[in-house]
């Protein structure tokens, strides 16, 4: 267990690195349309993933409802643009700027509260969010959805999405790495720790809990808009609480507290359930059958469990 | 008017307080909040209607669904909740989660995805008191669920079994060193729990029909009930189920329909904000 | 007068936890608050660092009015403590234990943080070797990039001790710092405590082992049901005769 006193923990800049380089490479295995169109939407909830993960894995609080911000995001696009004519690269700002206030604004008084309660409201709030989306039909055009103009006239087709998908999700690591290897980061995990600790050192739990909750509502709004623009199309489902159950649990399978985990967690189970549709009226049995195993066998997660495979196997080559 | 929203609120408060006290059971005895609640619901007025429609009289059909219900619950405890038992609650609720969608599945499987019809219990006559007008099915619901709610007190406050799983939910180590089983208390509770929601899912059945994805709503608003009561009590519970029924009928009736739910969630997150223990929850400071 | 609190009460129910509490404190000595089990020890202790807030009085220090603020509004004023029941971070390395507890003297905006701006990691290697020189003075250099979680019990005592003189505090509260240590590393922490005090922290420490109070106090405070019973210097609180009654017994009082 021992070692120099201040060496540098395993650099955060490689696995980024090899994530960049699988995005790049990745397309020399896809075939058709429909792998580029399963990898896009990997990539999306990948970003969603990555920024609840700093929620709930390193921050320590919970949320059944970000869907809910995922859906607002899509929706606040896509009706600045197909309701107001505004170009993407307005109502995107825009939109997150107000998704923003809104997380702020609603973080304030719940994130006071703690496990269960905590777990409630936040699923309270993704479900007002998909009611009110549906029910809204001569803004948001109802439960059936609406039409979504495309981000940019030269942004369409599949392979173009799949870089900047691929783009914004190398992105959106590169901000979450950065955020948890900075001050801030140690600051949140203390709270997940122990926030009476965390408290005693100066750490101000409220607010630092508020900046998580905020930053992965962005992240979680981003991907929403940039899957409306996407699919050319919007429905409230996307803001439901199932989505927002796929979300976490996509987090907790990769593994929490782990921001790979989190990307791992979003790629497996959005393939899964497409390469479970072969096994047809078996797919549902087979998906909730392999979350079951793999959390009863791997009940880290998935990264953190191999990881630590890796590590057991080293320390035995010695 | 006003007693036909009440009327209504009262019946699906019924419910909700039938499944919130699974949700509170569980989580009592684990710390677990079992998101497969709802699927115990909908294996009871699905396996009612599937025993019915294959020619079983319909009391039987009624008892055999409870008893499936009840196995399984015990099932997805032996199975899924035992093995992992070491795990960190998140774990154990996403184990949870991919039961309900395993049970969902099989459902599809063994039933179909059509909406399903139970004949109520007593006849469809609608009965007229004061200005209001009811179902006989209704008088089933609040009845049976009065009853059962009377003899789930007196389980846990006058016999040993009960008893026991007040023990292992105060304390589980102590519990143990007293000689209960707790592996036994898991299984029970597990098995009630799912009886409970199952006892739900059959009362209902004649009035909302039944469906293979039932339970992902009747869950949802059974959890909301149980928080809003206070997970860790079961009047919490019943009183939140009840509550919570009557906050939708009133929202449907002099709001809107379409925003009923709304109106329920928002209440919530204030009752919360302001009560985070939930109505009847304790106050368990922390000791540093 | 460094800390001064006036007659603080807390209640818990029905219990008086503390009643009509007056603690001054002075600069640069160290203090020790015994007492029996129940005294009231850890809920004063809880309320000089803003964990509880108390029902009644008021706590000022370094004539900066503190009562009712939250617990990170006493750290940053310059109050630092370990706990009875560790509350060591395990989920993080010992050094990145210790690293936490430079926050107060980090400055990290958030936008610095998310964009990885150039001056974070010339701070980042400060905070580094800060931590690491603090491990170093605990003794625990060598367990800096082992995970917090397998330390032994010792080791863990010392380990919250750094983290929290990283702080840098004015005033340092230690919760029963050699409980469950056997003489060795209950004489590790007696040098520690002298160390501090001798740099110009001023100690409280909350203690049951009366040979540790006896010889690295300068003031006690003696409690009993949640009221003050005695103080004063070591030597003369071991002799009253109510303190005497209430909790030491005539065999530990053998200094």
């Amino acid at each position: 267990m021992a070692s120099s006193a201040g060496a540098r923990p395993s650099g955060s800049s490689k696995p980024l690195l090899a994530l960049a380089i699988v995005i790049a490479a990745l397309p020399l295995a896809l075939p058709n349309n429909y792998t580029y169109e399963v990898a896009i939407l990997v990539g999306l909830n990948a970003i969603v993933c990555v920024g609840l993960n700093l929620l709930i894995g390193y921050a320590g609080q919970i949320s059944l409802g970000h869907a809910g911000f995922f859906g607002l995001g899509a929706y606040g696009s896509a009706i600045l643009a197909a309701r107001y004519g505004w170009p993407a690269w307005v109502s995107l700002p825009v939109t997150l700027a107000a998704v923003a206030l809104l997380a702020w604004a609603i973080g304030r008084p719940i994130l006071r509260l703690k496990g269960h309660a905590l777990a409630m409201a936040t699923l309270g709030f993704g479900i007002i969010v998909s009611i009110v989306l549906a029910t809204e039909d001569r803004l948001t055009g109802g439960p059936d959805g609406m039409a979504v103009p495309p981000l940019a006239s030269f942004i369409s087709g599949e392979k173009i999405w799949y870089w900047l998908v691929g783009a914004v999700l190398v992105g959106a690591v590169w901000l979450a790495r950065n955020l948890i290897d900075s001050p801030r980061g140690r600051a949140l995990r203390a709270l997940h720790g122990s926030e009476v600790a965390a408290g005693a050192l100066g750490i101000d739990a409220a607010a630092h809990k508020l900046s998580a909750f905020v930053i992965s509502a962005l992240f979680a709004a981003a991907a929403g808009a940039l899957s409306a623009h996407y699919a050319g199309f919007i429905t409230p489902a996307k803001a439901s609480f199932l989505h927002s159950i796929e979300l976490v649990t996509m987090v907790v399978f990769g593994g929490m507290a782990s921001t790979f985990g989190a990307v791992v967690g979003a790629a497996v189970l959005t393939t899964l359930p497409q390469l479970l549709t072969v096994f047809k009226e078996y797919e549902m049995v087979l998906l909730g059958a392999v979350l079951m195993l793999t959390m009863i066998f791997m009940p880290r997660g998935l990264v953190p469990t191999l990881e630590r495979a890796l590590a057991a196997t080293r320390a035995k080559r010695r | 008017m006003l007693e036909q929203y009440l009327l209504s609120g009262i019946t699906t408060g019924a419910i909700y307080a039938l499944v919130a006290l699974g949700f509170a059971i569980i989580y009592n005895a684990s710390h677990v909040i079992n998101f497969a609640q709802g699927e115990f619901v909908m294996i009871g007025g699905m396996a009612t209607a599937a025993f019915f429609e294959a020619g079983i009289p319909l009391p039987a059909a009624v008892v055999l669904s409870i008893a499936t219900a009840t196995l399984v619950g015990v099932l997805l405890e032996k199975l899924a909740v035992e093995p992992a038992r070491e795990a960190s609650v998140v774990t154990l609720i996403i184990i949870t989660i991919g039961a309900s969608i395993l049970l969902r599945g099989l459902a599809t499987l063994v039933w179909d995805k059509k909406i399903h019809r139970v004949p109520a219990f007593s006849g469809e006559a609608p009965i007229a008191i004061g200005s209001a007008t009811l179902l006989p099915q209704v008088l089933w619901v609040l009845g049976v669920s009065a009853v059962a709610v009377a003899l789930l007190a007196w389980f846990f406050r006058r016999t040993l079994t009960g008893k026991a799983i007040i023990a292992v939910s105060h304390n589980r180590l102590a519990a143990r060193l007293m000689g209960i089983s707790v592996r036994r208390v898991l299984a029970v509770s597990f098995g009630l729990s799912a009886a409970l929601g199952a006892l739900a899912g059959v009362l209902i059945a004649p009035i909302a029909f039944t469906s293979w994805d039932v339970g992902v709503m009747l869950g949802l608003k059974g959890f909301a009930a149980a928080i809003l009561g206070g997970l860790g009590s079961s009047t919490g519970a019943v009183v939140g189920g009840l509550a919570l029924g009557l906050i939708e009928a009133l929202g449907a009736g002099y709001i809107s329909s379409a925003y009923k739910d709304v109106f329920a969630f928002v209440i919530i997150i204030a009752a919360l904000v302001f009560l985070p223990n939930g109505l009847l929850g304790r106050r368990a400071a922390e000791r540093v | 007068m460094l800390l001064r609190a006036q007659s603080v009460g807390k209640r818990f129910g029905g219990v008086a936890a503390l009643e009509a509490v007056d603690v001054a404190l002075e600069r640069g000595a160290v203090h020790a608050i015994i007492g029996p089990n129940g005294a009231g020890k850890t809920t004063l202790l809880n309320v000089l660092s803003g964990i509880y807030k108390p029902d009644s009085g008021s706590i000022s220090f370094e004539n900066q009015e503190l009562t009712g603020k939250d617990p990170h509004h006493f750290a940053a004023a310059g109050i630092s403590r370990t706990f009875q029941n560790l509350q060591v971070f395990f989920n993080m390395t010992v050094l990145e234990n210790v690293m936490t507890g430079r926050w107060l003297h980090e400055r990290c905006g958030l936008a610095s943080a998310l964009l990885r701006l150039p001056a974070r990691a010339r701070a980042e290697q400060a905070c580094r070797q800060a931590a690491a020189a603090l491990l170093d003075t605990v003794g625990l250099a060598r367990w800096a990039d082992a995970r917090a979680d397998s330390l032994p019990y010792g080791a863990l005592k010392r380990l919250e001790i750094a983290r929290a003189l990283a702080a840098e505090p004015r005033l340092l509260l230690l919760d029963e710092p050699a409980a469950g240590l056997n003489p060795s590393e209950t004489r590790a922490i007696d040098e520690l405590i002298r160390r501090t005090a001798a740099r110009g922290v001023t100690v409280v420490l909350v203690e049951h082992n009366m040979k540790l109070v006896m010889e690295v106090s300068h003031h006690v405070i003696v409690l009993d049901y949640g009221r003050k019973l005695a103080e004063g210097e070591p030597r003369v609180v071991s002799r009253d005769p109510r303190v005497l009654e209430a909790y030491l017994g005539t065999e530990a009082c053998s200094t």
